[in-house]
């Protein structure tokens, strides 16, 4: 990166021709520098024709077709619903007031300096108050049902609220399986496997469906927070094999060590195996976190109008028919930025966790 | 696959016993909930169900859904929309997520009888296969088409039935095998086939993305049967009724020529019997049928306007999708919109 960075000077000329020498390097990379370079010079230029110069920002569907670019007025017309998805038109203040506190929550989660019994508070009142200012039904808020939820916001609540609920779940469920209470390692590896070896489809299928043929007459439990506790366990299975690989790359000689100087069992978990455990497992974790997050967009198939849906219906607009290349590139676009935030910072934590750093 | 095999598990747990509702059932637990739950095709469904850019529903459908709500509760704006996939239709109607459906879901034996225990009181559309030529071939009917190239989706009851009728009418045709529809557009457009076929409604779709609509037609036959209609579980009477004649009254009264522009004078000066019992001005139909006022078919007419109006407004020609009346016209004019009288 930083040889792109650095404007000038001899390290950058330096590293220039060190580049440049590697591409021309022998007969064989020098022909895979030229094809490469034939691609971009073939795929490029189009693109940015269709993408850019004949692009039309403002306007509506006739005038997109005559231009023969890219539609973005399409993207731009629709944003706001791929945002806000089904929820009331008068009410959207409320998703937005309730995306501002969850960004928030969330990058202020991400700083170390605010790590402690503060955060787990905030967390504690900003959960449920974000589901209640969404929900209404208090304080004169019209009520509002799960089911008009939708758009990015949907998709911002499952993945946080069940990634962070599924965590500390994981972590039990991953101390649990190596427990040496029978009983308590059986259950846990039952958890794991059952929830594990079946596809979060089917899962979300039986929450949202099954589920409510079981309860008695009258009881009837909210469908998307069925939803959430069906994502929450298959998070949780998930990232408790994860968990599991780092206690188990721990060395003997740590659980020995923390014995010796007479840490229970708590103890010894919070104070020397989990922090390390979890710091090695850092890659696969966020592995995981990625998937997991892109997996929401299966929420669809019991109705659930995530962000992906969202978009998906409004290419059936019959004001705006036949602009799906710029709707997916839209949203490709959407979840790439939320997921390289992901990757980057989870490199960064990294790098600061890593014990020589400290 | 798996969504099928899951939807039909779930449908066959709802017929161990769930299901054994009590004539007027789901009625008395839609008005007593005081909203009608009503399944659309999600993400979307151009001319029958779409959200708009504000995130409100619209579309022929929606507005079948809502002219139930005015014989239910005398109010349009008492339904709760929720869509649903073709995957999940079927086990959120058994599950009771839903209670009606109203996302084309074409009228079938087994789907009205003992299999997934459903009634589907009325047909509100009639779709069916049908086929598209560029104009300048010259081609009137599909009887011409001997030697076309036909672009079809593999693995469809549109490629099977395609297949059949050739064979049927001894002709022959070199299918393009193509599996996404958009890609059949192009392929289509750019000249690589003759004839692009689908259902109907959806065919006319297509064509409002090609490069010239104008320069193709749809031709008249259509191989196969589609008639789309609202469904519901099986077991509910009451309801039943009420589907089925909130259906009619929008049919009656395009027949009888009621439109929402003359609804209220029509109600107040027309001595015609037949159109004083539809409008409620004479009789007890809407008693006998249950509905919340005795003028609920006045009331709908005058907020969506008759079966016509609906059709202009969200699929007729006037519309993107630019729909022909066809075999959704009243009998009186060609089309199979027939409505058994209202006495």
């Amino acid at each position: 990166m930083s040889a792109t960075t650095a404007p000038a000077g001899p390290a950058f000329t330096e590293r220039a021709t060190a580049f440049l020498r590697a591409c021309f390097a022998g007969p064989v990379n020098s022909a895979i520098t030229l094809a490469c370079l034939a691609v971009l010079y073939f795929a490029v230029p189009p693109f940015w024709a269709w993408a850019v110069t004949n692009a039309t920002w403002n306007g509506n569907a006739e005038t997109c077709r005559a231009a023969g670019g890219a539609c973005w007025a399409f993207v731009r017309e629709k944003f706001w619903f791929s945002i806000f998805g089904l929820y009331p038109y008068e009410e959207r203040w409320r998703p937005a007031t309730m995306i501002v506190i969850l960004v928030a929550m969330v990058v202020a989660s991400t700083i170390r300096r605010f790590w402690g019994r503060w955060l787990l508070l905030g967390w504690a009142v900003a959960a449920p108050a974000m589901w209640l200012l969404m929900q209404g039904g208090v304080f004169g808020l019209s009520f509002v049902q799960t089911r008009q939820w939708g758009g990015l916001t949907i998709t911002g609540i499952i993945a946080v609220y069940g990634l962070a609920l599924g965590y500390p779940l994981a972590i039990l469920l991953a101390l649990g399986r190596r427990s040496e209470l029978p009983l308590l390692r059986w259950f846990c590896t039952a958890v794991i496997e059952c929830v594990r070896g079946v596809p979060l489809i089917s899962l979300l299928f039986m929450a949202a469906i099954m589920l409510p043929l079981f309860m008695p007459e009258g009881v009837t439990i909210d469908r998307l927070i069925r939803v959430l506790v069906a994502y929450t366990l298959f998070t949780a299975a998930y990232m408790a094999e994860v968990v599991r690989g780092g206690l188990q790359a721990m060395p003997r000689g740590q659980y020995e060590a923390a014995d010796a100087i007479g840490l229970g069992y708590w103890k010894k978990m919070r104070l020397v195996i989990l922090p390390q455990a979890l710091t090695v497992t850092i890659p696969a974790q966020v592995n995981t976190f990625i998937g997991l997050f892109k997996d929401t967009t299966l929420v669809v198939v019991i109705g659930v109008f995530d962000f992906f849906t969202t978009l998906r219906a409004a290419l059936g607009d019959p004001n705006w028919l036949g602009f799906p290349t710029e709707a997916y590139l839209f949203a490709a676009g959407v979840y790439f930025v939320l997921c390289f935030a992901m990757s980057r910072y989870s490199q960064n934590l990294e790098r600061t966790l890593r014990p020589e750093s400290r | 696959m798996k969504f099928t095999m899951l939807a039909a598990a779930a449908a066959a747990f709802m017929t161990l016993g769930v299901n054994e509702a009590l004539a007027g059932r789901d009625l008395d637990q839609i008005k007593q909930r005081g909203t009608l739950r009503c399944g659309v095709q999600g993400p979307s469904n151009p001319g029958f169900g779409v959200p708009d850019s504000q995130g409100r529903w619209g579309g022929f459908n929606v507005e079948i859904c809502r002219a139930i709500a005015i014989t239910i509760f005398g109010d349009p704006s008492k339904v709760e929309f929720v869509p649903v996939t073709t995957q999940s239709r079927f086990p959120a109607l058994s599950a009771g997520e839903v209670d009606v459906l109203s996302n084309n879901t074409t009228w079938t034996l087994t789907r009205d009888t003992n299999v997934n225990r459903f009634n589907q009181p009325a047909i509100t559309f009639y779709d069916g296969q049908a086929l598209m030529v560029p104009r300048r071939l010259n081609v009137t009917s599909a009887r011409q088409l001997n030697g076309a190239t036909v672009c079809v989706q593999p693995g469809t009851t549109t490629e099977l039935n395609i297949a059949d009728y050739f064979r049927a009418n001894n002709l022959r045709f070199t299918p393009v095998v193509i599996a996404d529809l958009d890609e059949i557009r192009r392929a289509y457009d750019s000249g690589r086939c003759d004839v692009f076929t689908n259902d109907f409604a959806a065919l006319a779709a297509q064509r409002t993305l090609l490069t010239r609509p104008a320069d193709h037609v749809i031709l008249p036959e259509r191989l196969s049967k589609e008639p789309l209609a609202v469904t519901i579980r099986q077991g509910d009477e009451e309801l039943t009724n009420i589907v089925a004649w909130t259906t009619f009254a929008l049919i009656d009264a395009e027949e009888l020529g009621i439109t929402s522009a003359n609804v209220e004078q029509i109600a107040g000066s027309s001595t015609n019997p037949v159109v004083r019992r539809l409008l409620g001005v004479e009789g007890n139909m809407g008693e006998s049928l249950g509905a919340a006022r005795a003028d609920y078919a006045r009331q709908i007419i005058r907020t969506f306007g008759n079966y016509g109006e609906i059709f202009e407004r969200h699929l007729g020609t006037n519309t993107p999708l630019g729909l022909e009346r066809g075999m959704n016209n009243i009998w009186t004019r060609g089309g199979l919109l027939y409505a058994p009288p209202a006495r």
